[in-house]
């Protein structure tokens, strides 16, 4: 980092009036068409195509990507200003960031463990939304067991060649790259060893991508199948061998549990002061729902537990108070928020009596339906990148030390 | 002035560590049931101690003994205190000193603040009554204020180390409006205490009848209105889901240690996904809270804006009171047949939480309070 001097109060209140500015003048408005709820969900060219220009937008105008090194294509600053850009496009709920792989797993993996070379190649383009990145961690019989990887990749020459199927491929028809993780060596004697990541090509024609539908009906995501696809040896990101340990660090990232993301949202957010608004104008019993003491106990509930995210996303930052478990609210926070976003979705639907039952494209659907499609999508959170329950085993075993099943 | 969300300095820290490792020195459990069973619950040596250490003048403005330190640091170090299952008539006397502080005269703060600093005088406050109602709106205890004196009638009940104070600062009707006199105990009929039997049997607390007290003039509080008691409440709250807080995670601690060693079907039980699953959201719980009383602690020292404040407070204890209410409820379960047993630790922590939930107001009774605070009240 270039920076190194703390700035001034006054200096980060003046960057926060010019990000707030930027961010007035510069959101598209909402298009004709229905956006997604995150990227994991983008099922349409204009979809894909409104949330790159907004990626870009916010890239070139210098919010993005803020505290990664400027000789490759950051801006070189300190997380501060990332995050007071982060806190104001969560404020202002402003389109999440469509390059989520890239931004926010494979781009802090390849700073971490990448070569000079790959630092150069990969990170300007992604940041930019040029190159969109997907990962390859899932198989079809391999979902929770992520060790159990049976994708295979065998040396041949300076490339290796890779065969297998990896699935729930998100963004896996636009993307170019994939972050994947595959077996180099099958006798290493325990499935951690023997595994190799890769930063594999896939937009070459011995990668096939069939797409699957959602629960909602929406796509998004895809089996992507590997048919003796060459990929060069300078994709593999650190060493051979090394890809258990890279996999999990690049877990880390995407479960916010380390730092050094690009920054943008990642999805749209929710917050209990909707659901307040929603309770005001839906009507119970002939009065506002927000009279009905059930509602305003859950309501309660619900902003009880959204505060104490909130102020665990503070006090992580402040060890003196984090000496007990200084991981734990880290590790602990896709669970936490995953789980949260589930029952706060589903609470917001039975808020609409019978209206509930109204979905997307009925015209008379409250707010348009959407907390309906949120509470379906919540489950892509609550299951994907470790379902509930392995982080309910990760946080046992790791942070509470207790012994493995 | 940008203010910190939530403050703590490295001295605080110190504060709350040098208190933790003391406690740890000095209050075992096996010590906690020890004084468990002697009339006053406590043990005095140990009380001169930490009135020497300063904790007991923490929140006490330097010219009359105390130290005049911030509710945040007093927050540490009862935190610390219900990690230890630390009883003693601290919170009582701490409660006493913000009142006495807040509402007396100075002629009242210069003759008792300095003993309740140095702990030569142990202060209580009495605010409940026998309905059980956390609203002191309505209260039946009354004082007949004239020129020259104060009659008391009535009766006080839940009153927090009643048996160990020397001072009681008592919660009444006079001229119709809430009041606050000041009675010493020496003051007293003989029979007026009458102590209670409750459920954590490491407090000591009695019903206090004053019929027939008769105070002079200067025993009322001038700043002794509603809005003190109402402050007085906020505190106990604040200070109770600290406790609370680190009851938690004492709980926890011994729960955690049970299951890495007991073994059964040969296997260590902590392993059993059933087990172990309950244990992370019992963490996630504990994690929740402390967020959640440090944010309330840094506004109650540095806020401005009154509700607020009263809204972080409500969510601390409403959130504290609800996780270690389920901590200890598991902790009896997970310990199976022993749990249920009188010389498993665990029973302290569960009759300490009863205790803590239905102090100073309930789970519920803050959340629909916060109702009001966060989406107004409903139309009449």
């Amino acid at each position: 980092m270039s920076e190194t001097v703390e700035p001034s109060v006054a200096e980060l209140e003046a960057f926060r009036e010019e990000a707030r500015r930027w961010l007035d003048e510069n959101t598209p408005p909402k298009p004709d068409f229905k956006l997604p709820d995150s990227f994991l969900e983008v099922s349409s060219e204009e979809q894909f195509e409104h949330l790159r220009a907004w990626q870009r937008s916010v890239y070139d105008a210098g919010y993005l990507g803020m505290t990664w090194p400027s000789e490759f294509g950051g801006g070189g600053r300190q997380q501060i200003y990332q995050s007071i850009v982060n806190e104001e496009m969560a404020d202002r709920n402003r389109p999440f960031m469509l390059n989520i792989v890239g931004l926010m797993w494979a781009g802090p993996v390849i700073l971490k463990f990448g070569t000079q070379e790959q630092k150069k190649r990969y990170l300007a383009p992604l940041l930019r939304a040029d190159e969109i990145w997907c990962q390859g961690f899932s198989e079809p019989e391999n979902g929770s067991d992520l060790a159990n990887v049976q994708t295979t990749a065998v040396r041949d020459g300076g490339d290796y060649v890779i065969n297998g199927t990896k699935i729930w491929t998100s963004l896996g028809t636009q993307a170019h790259h994939m972050i994947l993780l595959a077996r180099t060596d099958p006798n290493a004697g325990s499935k951690y060893r023997g595994l190799t990541f890769f930063l594999a090509p896939v937009d070459g024609p011995d990668v096939e991508k069939r797409p699957i539908r959602k629960m909602t009906g929406e796509y998004g995501f895809n089996e992507t199948h590997f048919r003796n696809a060459r990929v060069p040896a300078s994709c593999v990101l650190g060493e051979e061998g090394q890809g258990w340990a890279i996999a999990m660090a690049t877990l880390a990232f995407e479960r916010y549990a380390e730092g050094g993301q690009a920054g943008g949202l990642d999805m749209v957010q929710l917050r209990v002061a909707e659901l307040v608004e929603m309770a005001r104008e839906c009507r119970r019993d002939g009065r506002p729902a927000i009279e009905d003491p059930i509602v305003r106990e859950e309501l309660v509930r619900l902003s009880v537990e959204e505060r104490a995210i909130d102020m665990n996303d503070i006090r992580r930052n402040l060890p003196r108070l984090c000496r007990e478990r200084p991981d734990a609210i880290g590790l602990m926070r896709k669970l936490v928020t995953s789980e949260f976003r589930r029952r706060m979705s589903r609470f917001a639907v039975s808020l609409q009596g019978e209206a509930a039952k109204l979905y997307i494209g009925d015209p008379a659907a409250v707010e348009d339906g959407d907390w309906q499609r949120h509470y379906m999508n919540a489950y892509s959170v609550t299951i994907g990148g470790g379902t509930s329950q392995i982080q309910m085993n990760i946080l046992g075993e790791r942070v509470l030390g207790l012994d493995k099943g | 002035m940008v203010t910190e969300v939530i403050a703590f300095n490295e001295e605080q820290e110190l504060i709350a560590s040098s208190a933790l490792e003391f406690l740890r020195g000095r209050c075992s459990l096996d010590d906690v049931r020890e004084w468990m069973e002697t009339e006053t619950g406590f043990d005095a040596e140990l009380w001169r101690e930490i009135g020497a250490l300063g904790w007991l003048g923490m929140g006490i403005p330097e010219e009359f003994g105390g130290a005049d330190m911030g509710t945040t640091e007093q927050v540490s170090v009862i935190e610390a205190m219900g990690r230890q299952m630390f009883g003693s008539p601290f919170l009582a006397n701490s409660l006493a000193a913000e009142l006495l502080n807040r509402s007396g005269s100075e002629a009242q703060k210069r003759r008792w603040l300095p003993g309740l600093a140095s702990g030569e005088t142990v202060g209580c406050v009495a605010l409940g009554e026998s309905a059980g109602s956390w609203d002191l709106s309505e209260l039946t205890a009354r004082a007949e204020i004239d020129r020259a004196q104060i009659r008391l009638e009535g009766e006080k009940c839940f009153v927090l180390d009643a048996q160990n104070a020397d001072l009681f600062l008592v919660a009444c009707s006079g001229r119709g409006e809430p009041a606050v006199v000041a009675v010493e105990r020496s003051q007293l009929p003989e029979g007026a205490l009458r102590s209670e039997r409750i459920v954590d049997e490491t407090r000591r607390s009695a019903r206090l009848c004053l019929d027939g007290v008769t105070l002079p003039a200067d025993a009322l509080l001038p700043g002794g209105d509603a809005a003190a008691l109402r402050r007085v409440q906020m505190l106990g709250a604040l200070l109770v889901s600290a406790e609370l807080a680190g009851a938690t995670q004492g709980v926890f601690e011994l729960t955690l240690e049970y299951l890495k060693t007991r073994v059964q079907f040969g296997k260590k039980i902590g392993g059993y996904q059933a087990l172990k699953h309950p244990m992370v959201w019992i963490m996630v719980g504990i994690e929740h809270s402390r967020s959640l009383l440090y944010r309330a602690a840094t506004l109650w020292d540095t806020g401005e804006d009154a509700s607020e404040i009263e809204t972080a407070v409500r969510m601390s204890k409403a959130q504290s009171g609800e996780a270690c209410t389920h901590a200890v409820d598991r902790a009896i379960q997970f310990h199976g047949a022993f749990g249920f047993t009188w010389d498993c630790h665990a029973q302290l922590f569960f009759r300490r939480a009863q205790w803590a939930e239905y102090s100073f107001g309930d789970a519920a009774h803050h959340r629909r309070h916060l109702a009001g605070l966060l989406f107004g009240k409903p139309a009449a």
